[in-house]
C-alpha cells in the first residue's frame, strides 16, 4: 500500500465519526489511560469485568480517526469476551499492524479489524492504532497508564 | 519590497536541490516543510564531499598542511557566519551543533552564572521547547521562577505587558525572532530596547528568522543570537551561537576537553578565550564548511529577493487555504515569516499529514516541540506548511487540492 486513503476505509471513517461506546463506566472494575507522547493523543478506558469476563467497556479521549476508530472496534470486539480471549486479541492486533503477523492466516481473533493491516505501511501511524490496545493492556493488568513511548 | 527587485529564478533555483525533483509514494514531492528543515543546495553538498575526499583531517591540530587547509576553511565559515549575522568580530561566533545546544550552552553557563533563588526569566508563550526547557531546568535547579510574555489569539506578543513582567528580579529575557507554529515576526529590537532599558540581557531564538529576513545583530543589539544550520539550507549537527564578547569572556567554559584548553597540568588548566573555551572536542568540520558554503549560496541569490519570493508566497497560500470551508489558520500576525498553521474541522492533523503524504505534500503534523503554545490553543497538533525561495505557486496549489481531497474523503 502506497497511498494512505486505502486505510481510510469507509468502517474506519465512520467509526471515527461516530465512536461506540464512547463514554465512562461509573462505578468501573478496571481503569487505565493511554497517551501517545508523539502527537498527544490521550485515551481512557473503564471496564467492568465479571467472572473472568469483560462485562462492558467504554472509552473516552481525543486522537486521530486512526486511534479513535482503533478504540472503537477495539471496545466492541472484546465485549462480551474473556479476558484471556481479549489479551490474546491485544498480542494479534500488534502483531498485525508491526507487520509480524500475516491478518489472513495468523489473526484468527480479529475479524474484520484486520481492516488496520494497512497500518504496517504507515509506520509514523502504527503507535495510533496499538493506543487503545496498549491501554487496554495496562487496565487488565491492573496498571493505571500506559504509553506508546 | 522594493518595486525594483528583480525576482528569483526559481525554475534554475530549483535544479540545484535534486531531493525536489524526486517521486515519493508515486507522486512528485512537493516539498513544504523547511521550517523542519531546509533543503541543502547541491554547492554546499558537494563542497561537503570534497572535505570529506580530498580535505579531511583535524583542525587546530599540528603543523601538517593538511591540518591547517582544514583549519583555514574551517575558520573561513565562522567569518561567513560573522558576516551573515552582522557581529562585529569572529570571536562572538561559537559553534553549536544547533540551537538547541546554544541556549542550553547560555543557560549552563551565563544563566548559572547570574541566576539565584528567588530570582526570574523571562520566556514568551510561543517560545519552542528549546527555548523552555533549558530555563525551566535551570529556574529549578536555582528555585527561581520562570515568566511568561502572554499572546493574542492572533499570535502576537502583548507587549503593554512587559514593562510588568520585567522586575528587578529578572535576570535574562529569552525570546524567539519568528515563531516556528504561528510564523509571527517579533519586534526583536523594541523588546531588546525595552529590556536593556531595565538592565535585562536578551537571548534571541534566531532558528526561524535567519531563513527568511536579514539579521544583524549590532542593529538588534543582541546579547545572545542562536541559530540552526539546517534550518538555513545547511547540514544537521552544525549551528552557532552569537554572544556579545564581554558576555563570551565572563562566561566560564562549558564542556571540558581537548580543544578548547591552554594548558592542563594536574593541578590547573588554563583555558582558551572565547570562542575556542567553548568548542571542547573535534567540530563537525564538514558540516561547518558545508554551511558556509550554504550560507554563499543564500548571499548571491540575495536574502531580500529571498524574503520577497517567500512572501509572495505566504499571501498566495494564505488567501487560497482561507477559501477553505472549515479550515482555520493559527497565527495571523501583521508581520509573518512564510510559515502557515491550521487545523481543519473533524479531521485531526495527523490524519491530514498521511494523506497529504499520500500525494507526495510533505509537511509537519503535530505540536511542533511547542505543547504549551498548542496547550495555549487548546489544540492537541496543527498540520503545518512552510515555504521556501525554491517553492512555487504550483507547489501550493499541490497542497491545496491535497487538503481538498482529504475534507472530501473525511465528508
Amino acid at each position: 500500500m502506497t497511498d494512505p486513503r486505502e486505510l481510510y476505509q469507509q468502517v474506519i471513517l465512520e467509526h471515527n465519526k461516530k465512536p461506540r461506546n464512547f463514554g465512562k463506566l461509573d462505578p468501573c472494575t478496571h481503569h487505565a489511560e493511554g497517551h501517545n507522547p508523539l502527537c498527544g493523543d490521550q485515551l481512557e478506558l473503564s471496564l467492568v469485568i465479571e467472572n473472568g469476563v469483560v462485562a462492558d467497556i467504554k472509552f473516552q479521549g481525543s486522537g486521530c480517526a486512526i486511534d479513535v476508530a482503533s478504540a472503537s472496534l477495539m471496545t466492541g470486539i472484546v465485549k462480551g469476551k474473556a479476558v484471556a480471549e481479549a489479551e490474546a486479541m491485544i498480542e494479534q492486533f500488534r502483531g498485525m499492524v508491526r507487520g509480524e503477523l500475516d491478518p489472513a492466516t495468523q489473526a484468527p481473533l480479529l475479524g474484520r479489524l484486520t481492516l488496520f493491516s494497512g497500518v504496517k505501511d504507515l509506520p509514523s501511524r502504527v503507535k495510533c492504532a496499538i493506543l487503545p490496545w496498549a491501554t487496554l493492556h495496562a487496565a487488565l493488568k491492573g496498571e493505571e497508564e500506559a504509553s506508546t513511548e | 519590497m522594493s518595486a525594483t527587485l528583480q525576482p528569483l529564478d526559481v525554475t534554475a533555483i530549483r535544479r540545484d536541490f535534486p531531493l525536489l525533483s524526486r517521486v515519493l509514494n508515486g507522486k512528485p514531492v512537493v516539498y513544504l516543510d523547511s521550517a523542519v528543515s531546509g533543503q541543502m543546495p547541491l554547492c554546499a553538498i558537494e563542497r561537503m564531499a570534497k572535505y570529506e575526499r580530498d580535505e579531511h583531517t583535524n583542525v587546530h591540530r599540528g603543523v601538517s598542511t593538511l591540518s591547517q587547509q582544514a583549519t583555514d576553511s574551517y575558520e573561513a565559515a565562522r567569518e561567513k557566519v560573522r558576516r551573515f549575522l552582522g557581529a562585529a568580530s569572529v570571536r562572538e561566533i561559537v559553534w553549536t551543533r544547533g540551537t538547541t545546544e546554544a541556549i542550553n550552552l547560555v543557560a549552563q553557563t551565563f544563566g548559572r552564572g547570574v541566576v539565584q533563588a528567588g530570582d526570574e526569566i523571562l520566556v514568551s508563550a510561543m517560545e519552542h521547547h528549546a527555548n523552555i526547557v533549558p530555563w525551566q531546568m535551570l529556574t529549578q535547579e536555582k528555585g527561581a521562577t520562570l515568566k511568561v510574555i502572554p499572546i493574542t489569539d492572533d499570535g502576537e506578543l502583548i507587549l503593554e505587558s512587559l514593562d510588568e513582567l520585567i522586575t528587578e528580579r529578572t535576570k535574562l529575557l529569552a525570546v524567539t525572532h519568528v515563531s516556528n507554529v504561528l510564523g509571527t515576526v517579533n519586534p526583536i529590537k523594541e523588546i531588546i530596547a525595552r529590556a536593556h532599558a531595565k538592565g535585562v540581557p536578551v537571548l534571541v531564538d534566531g532558528a526561524q528568522a535567519v531563513p527568511h529576513l536579514k539579521v544583524d545583530v549590532q542593529d538588534l543589539d543582541a546579547d545572545f543570537y542562536a541559530f540552526s544550520g539546517h534550518k538555513l539550507s545547511g547540514p544537521t549537527g552544525i549551528g552557532a551561537l552569537y554572544g556579545k564578547l564581554a558576555h563570551l569572556e565572563a562566561m566560564p567554559p562549558w564542556h571540558g576537553g581537548g580543544n578548547m584548553i591552554r594548558s592542563v597540568t594536574w593541578e590547573k588548566t588554563t583555558y582558551m578565550a572565547a570562542p575556542g573555551k567553548f568548542e571542547a572536542g573535534t567540530p563537525p568540520i564538514a558540516a561547518a564548511i558545508g554551511l558556509g558554503a550554504a550560507l554563499d549560496y543564500l548571499t548571491n541569490l540575495g536574502l531580500d529577493r529571498i524574503a520577497a519570493q517567500e512572501h509572495d508566497l505566504l499571501v498566495y497560500a494564505t488567501e487560497r487555504l482561507e477559501r477553505i470551508p472549515g479550515l482555520r489558520i493559527l497565527g495571523k500576525a501583521r508581520d509573518k515569516a512564510s510559515v502557515i498553521s491550521f487545523v481543519v474541522e473533524g479531521i485531526h492533523p495527523h490524519d491530514m499529514g498521511s494523506l497529504l503524504d499520500g500525494e507526495g505534500v510533505v509537511i509537519r503534523a503535530g505540536h511542533h516541540c511547542a505543547q504549551p503554545l498548542m496547550a495555549r490553543y487548546n489544540l492537541p497538533a496543527t498540520t503545518r506548511a512552510s515555504f521556501a525561495y525554491f517553492n512555487t505557486r504550483e507547489d501550493i496549489d499541490v497542497l491545496v487540492s491535497a487538503v481538498e481531497k482529504a475534507i472530501e474523503l473525511f465528508k
